[in-house]
Formats: C-alpha cells, sequence, structure tokens
C-alpha cells in the first residue's frame, strides 16, 4: 500500500508543481506571465536532456540540437503561407509550400527531435564517459552550424519572425505535463528499467543480458523526441529565435538546472528547472528593483554574476543536487 | 597527404602556430586534469582576465604589463582551486563540470560588468601589436607572432618537460596523475602537488593571454571562450588521460583546423567547424580512448 502510494507520488508531486506554475502564471500580470511560461518550457526541455542524462549516466551536451531542430521546424511549419515566401524565400518548395497548425506542428517537432536523435545515436551511442559528452558536443556543433548557414532549410543566421504565439499558460502547463508523464513512464517501464541497471553497473548489467548501446540508444531516441517537442513549445512561446538561443548558452544553462536539482530522479529536473528559472525571473526583476518586505535593487548587469555564484555555491555545499538525486518522497 | 598538398605553405605555417597556442592550452587543461580529474571549463576566463589585464595596462611598458597579467591570472587560478575546486574533490567529474561551468558564466559576467562601467564593449590592447607584422620567409609572408607562438610553446614544453622529469614536485605530480591515493600513502602532499599544478596551468594562461591578445587584440568577456571550448574537444580526442596525448590532441585540432580551413573551397568555409567537428566524432569512434592513446586497452566499449 505504502509503496504503490509511494510510486504515485513520484508522478504526482512533480506533476502538481507543474500545474501550479501553470495556474500561478493566470493570476499574475502579463509582464509576469512570461516568467512562469519560461519556467514551464525550462522544465520540458530540462526533463527531456533527463530522460537520457538521468537514467544512463552518460554525459550528452547534444540535447539542445534536438531542441533546436524541433523549434526549427515547428517554428518553420507554421509561419503564414503568405509570408513564407516572403521572408525564407530559398526554403525547399516542399518546407515553402505548406503550413501546418500549432498542434501538428508540436508533433512534428517531436518526431524531428526523435528522429535525428535515432540517427545519430545509433552511432554516438558505442561511447561512454567524456568520449561520449565531446561526441555528443560535437553533433550540437554541427547541428548549430548547419541551421545558421544552410537558408533552404531555414533563417540561416537572421531571426526566424512571425511564428504564431500558440504557448499560452495551457500549453505549456499541459506540454510540461505531457513530457514529465513521458519520462516517468519510460523509467518506469522495462526499457528504463534496464537502461538504470546499466548505470548502476555496467558489466552486471551486461551479465544479465541487457543490450547496454540499446538501452541506451532506446532512451536518447525519447530524450530527442522530447527534446524537439519542448523546442516545439519554445518557438511558439517566443514568437521568434535565431540559432544562438538554442545553443551553448542553453545547453549550460539547462545542464546547470538539472544537475543542481539532482542529476539521477525526475523530481530533481523539475525542481532544479523550477527554482534556477524562478531565481534567474528573481534577479532579472532586482535589476529593476523589487521589494520583497525591503527594496532589492540590485546594479544592472549583476544577474549573471548572482546566478553564477549561487549555482557554484549549490553544487559546492550539494555536489549531488537539491533532491539528491532521489524521487520525491514523503518525510 | 593529398589534403596537405591543396594548401600552400602560408596555411601551414598559420596552422602551426594555431596548433602551438592549443596545445600551451592544453598542457594547462591536462595539468589540472591529472591531479583533480576535474575538467576545467573556466580556464578560458583565466585567459580573458589575463587579456582584459593587458588591455587595461596597455600604456604600461610591455614588461611590466606582461608581469601584471601573469600575476592575475596566477592569482585569478589559485583562488579559484582554493574556493571552488578544493571544495568539490571527489565529487562527480558531471558536477565538477557543471560547477566550472558557473564560475565561467560568472566571470563573464565580470567582464561585461567592467565593460558596461566605461559604456563600450571590450577593450582594446595593443601595446605588443607590432609582432603582429610579417615577415618573409622564402616567399612565405609568417607574421612574428607565428614563430614567438611556435618558438614559445616549444621552449615552454621544454621546461615543463624537464620539471616534471627531473625535480622532486614534478615526480610528485607524476605519481598523483598517475595513482593520487596511493601516492599521497607514499608521502605526496596533495594540496601542495595540487596548488602547484593550478599554478603552472595559471602562468600558461598568462602566456596564452599575451600570445592571443597580440593577434585578437580587440578583448570582450567572450575571449578565449571559443578557443578553450574548442581546446577541450582536442584535449579529449587525443586522450586526457595522459598530459603527452592531451597536448598532441590540442595540437592536433588547431592544426587541422587551419589546414581544413585553408583547404575548403572560399565559399564553403562557413561550414568550417561542421567538417572539424564531423573529423572529432570520425575519431572518437574509431579511437575512444584517444587518438594517441596507443598500446593501452581501448575505454569501456559498449
Amino acid at each position: 500500500m505504502r509503496r504503490s502510494l509511494d510510486t504515485s507520488l513520484q508522478l504526482a508531486v512533480p506533476a502538481a508543481l507543474v500545474v501550479a506554475v501553470g495556474i500561478g502564471s493566470t493570476l499574475v500580470s502579463r509582464s509576469n506571465e512570461i516568467y512562469f511560461l519560461n519556467a514551464l518550457v525550462s522544465v520540458a526541455i530540462v526533463v527531456a536532456i533527463y530522460v537520457f542524462i538521468g537514467n544512463s549516466g552518460v554525459l550528452s551536451f547534444g540535447q539542445i540540437s534536438f531542441v533546436a531542430v524541433g523549434a526549427f521546424v515547428a517554428g518553420v511549419m507554421t509561419i503564414p503561407l503568405e509570408s513564407k515566401t516572403g521572408v525564407l524565400p530559398e526554403l525547399f518548395p516542399i518546407l515553402r509550400d505548406h503550413t501546418v497548425g500549432n498542434v501538428a506542428s508540436l508533433v512534428l517537432g517531436a518526431a524531428a527531435g526523435g528522429v535525428f536523435a535515432l540517427i545519430v545515436g545509433l552511432p554516438l551511442m558505442r561511447l561512454s564517459g567524456l568520449a561520449a559528452g565531446i561526441a555528443t558536443f560535437a553533433v550540437l556543433e554541427v547541428t548549430h552550424n548547419i541551421l545558421r548557414e544552410w537558408t533552404k532549410i531555414g533563417p540561416g543566421a537572421t531571426t526566424l519572425s512571425l511564428v504564431p504565439e500558440t504557448t499560452d499558460a495551457l500549453q505549456a502547463t499541459l506540454g510540461a505535463l505531457l513530457v514529465v508523464a513521458a519520462a516517468f513512464a519510460y523509467q518506469r517501464s522495462r526499457f528504463g528499467r534496464r537502461l538504470r541497471a546499466s548505470r548502476e553497473d555496467p558489466a552486471a548489467a551486461r551479465g544479465v543480458g541487457v543490450g547496454v548501446h540499446r538501452e541506451r540508444l532506446w532512451a536518447f531516441t525519447v530524450s530527442g523526441a522530447l527534446a524537439g517537442f519542448a523546442g516545439a513549445l519554445l518557438v511558439h512561446l517566443l514568437g521568434s529565435i535565431t540559432t544562438e538561443q538554442v545553443y551553448l548558452e542553453l545547453t549550460f544553462l539547462t545542464l546547470a538546472m538539472l544537475v543542481i536539482g539532482g542529476l539521477t530522479s525526475l523530481w530533481g529536473a523539475v525542481v532544479g528547472a523550477l527554482l534556477v528559472s524562478g531565481l534567474d525571473s528573481f534577479l532579472i526583476e532586482a535589476e529593476q528593483g523589487v521589494t520583497i518586505g525591503f527594496t532589492l535593487d540590485l546594479p544592472q548587469g549583476t544577474r549573471l554574476i548572482f546566478l553564477g555564484a549561487i549555482m557554484a555555491l549549490v553544487l559546492i555545499v550539494r555536489p549531488t543536487g537539491l533532491t539528491g538525486g532521489r524521487e520525491f518522497r514523503l518525510p | 597527404m593529398t589534403v596537405l598538398a591543396a594548401v600552400d605553405a602560408q596555411t601551414l605555417a598559420d596552422s602551426v602556430g594555431l596548433g602551438a597556442i592549443y596545445a600551451l592550452m592544453a598542457v594547462g587543461i591536462g595539468l589540472v586534469f591529472g591531479v583533480l580529474r576535474l575538467v576545467n571549463f573556466a580556464y578560458g576566463q583565466l585567459i580573458m582576465a589575463g587579456a582584459y589585464t593587458l588591455a587595461f595596462t596597455a600604456h604600461w611598458r610591455v614588461v611590466w604589463s606582461i608581469v601584471a597579467c601573469l600575476v592575475v591570472v596566477v592569482v585569478l587560478s589559485l583562488a579559484m582551486e582554493r574556493a571552488v575546486f578544493r571544495p568539490l574533490r571527489g565529487a562527480s567529474p558531471a558536477v565538477m563540470l557543471v560547477t566550472t561551468f558557473a564560475i565561467a558564466f560568472m566571470l563573464q559576467a565580470v567582464a561585461l560588468l567592467v565593460d558596461i562601467r566605461d559604456d563600450t564593449i571590450g577593450e582594446i590592447a595593443t601595446s605588443i601589436a607590432p609582432l603582429n607584422q610579417p615577415v618573409t620567409v622564402q616567399g612565405v609572408d609568417i607574421r612574428k607572432i607565428t614563430i614567438v607562438a611556435i618558438v614559445v610553446a616549444v621552449v615552454a614544453l621544454a621546461l615543463l618537460a624537464l620539471l616534471l622529469l627531473k625535480t622532486t614536485i614534478g615526480l610528485h605530480m607524476r605519481a598523483a596523475a598517475a595513482d593520487f591515493p596511493t601516492a599521497r600513502l607514499l608521502g605526496v602532499r596533495a594540496n601542495r602537488v595540487i596548488a602547484f599544478a593550478v599554478l603552472l596551468s595559471g602562468v600558461l594562461a598568462a602566456t596564452v593571454a599575451v600570445l592571443l591578445t597580440v593577434q585578437f587584440p580587440f578583448v570582450g568577456p567572450d575571449f578565449a571562450l571559443r578557443e578553450t571550448i574548442v581546446v577541450l574537444v582536442g584535449v579529449v580526442v587525443g586522450g586526457i588521460d595522459r598530459l603527452w596525448t592531451a597536448t598532441l590532441g590540442g595540437f592536433a585540432i588547431g592544426f587541422a583546423t587551419g589546414v581544413i580551413n585553408g583547404a575548403l573551397p572560399t565559399e564553403q568555409t562557413v561550414f568550417l567547424p561542421s567538417a572539424v567537428f564531423g573529423l572529432v566524432i570520425l575519431v572518437l569512434l574509431l579511437r575512444p580512448a584517444g587518438l594517441f592513446a596507443w598500446g593501452r586497452p581501448a575505454a569501456e566499449r559498449v
């Protein structure tokens, strides 16, 4: 009884937190709403990354490539037809002459991310440790380079704009919930359990018949699809995007969120994403002056100094992350 | 060698110069990794701090400007060791790496703040710019700095090799890199060895700061960031477990970048990163333990 309660809480509590943030976004002013929606999209991205890194224990710096691919596919495919030929004249005809709706673009983003991850993962999942980290980073570099320079598939180095801003409170909440639920379902499935066994002890896992390469590839693909989906949410939140927004800085920030929350648990991914985006939003406001009992007014430009310092401090004090890498449980 | 035939002596000289600077950075990163098992992503920000020092002291005599750069970078790296690396000893590699991301973030933001204060993004360090002039050797224009960079790299690496092979502290460092717990049992003082490795890597960072500012006198918060990322990749591709394979890896990626840049047709050079990192993926798949890691068992393959 207690066990099944614990299990359902492992999904219910993170989900409730996501819903609370979603409801919170409707209660605040229009100018603050964006912070809440940003936090929800961050949850989607970080949980997507967690599905691979957290379950496999293999470090990847490449998951933002799938966010980028999802964002650009969804963005390019939802720009209204009448303006598309004007702003993106060099596109391949198949991309130029078709436009899909909001939901279909989310599905397309997920599909693109998943397929790309599967293709990339097929050779790369043989690697472990630092070699895997660097190889996936190389994927990010190549993806960014091609998206930035090849104007037949996207806007190139210019901004992709005129994307319908359809990620409102409802879509952000549902999207984040979907990603959290998918991550939970994966880690409870036999695929997830086999992969987690290989994370703890690769040799023993192989000994009992776990195909480590195949399990990692599964997780990489699921993670890629969820990341593509999260990218589609992101582009519909921002309305316009450049390749630089889905590159190094996002990679470091989302990875920091995951490690600060606790690398090896879904709960850690959700907590890390929400707390770090919350902190970031607070610091943005504090630069303008904010009243919390007293008036806090940080000098301009100090936000990133505080953000970096606090992140480093949390990791020094709690190297296993705020949740210790454990799922939520009642005290 | 057909690729080499496609590039001229000019490109070759530039590639070796770039490789030399990258090799110095690779040694700096590899030294700290050897004793701490920590990949220091904030290494580029040490170089950036040195470059800012050079920019702010540009009106001083060159020697004092370089001394100031050395002092600032070494003090900053020792402070980083004391405040960040020491409490993190024994943490997982991912945590150590991400913490150095955060530190890099922070130092970059500090640099940006310094820039905002005087209303210009970036500073100019011009004191030793004359080294950027070319000399002509047998019809090939070689910038003086390329020669300086190669000479400095060779001398620095030779001195380092002497230090590691012939002195007690060098022996301690090699012992610590091979097996830290056993080395400590045999009387190697952990804090001293680590501080010394960090100090050496700081000296190298300052050297790189000088060499880079001559070629790129415009100093901004992201100075050396790109180079650090590329060198980190090169270090792992070469084989991070040993200092000399890491160094060769750093040199190789600098050299390869230069050669590929020369070999690509002009309209395709925008795809240089794709070509270089595509090659990186290929090498990692073929030799996961490191390109130069001969005669050792391959890393765990799954």
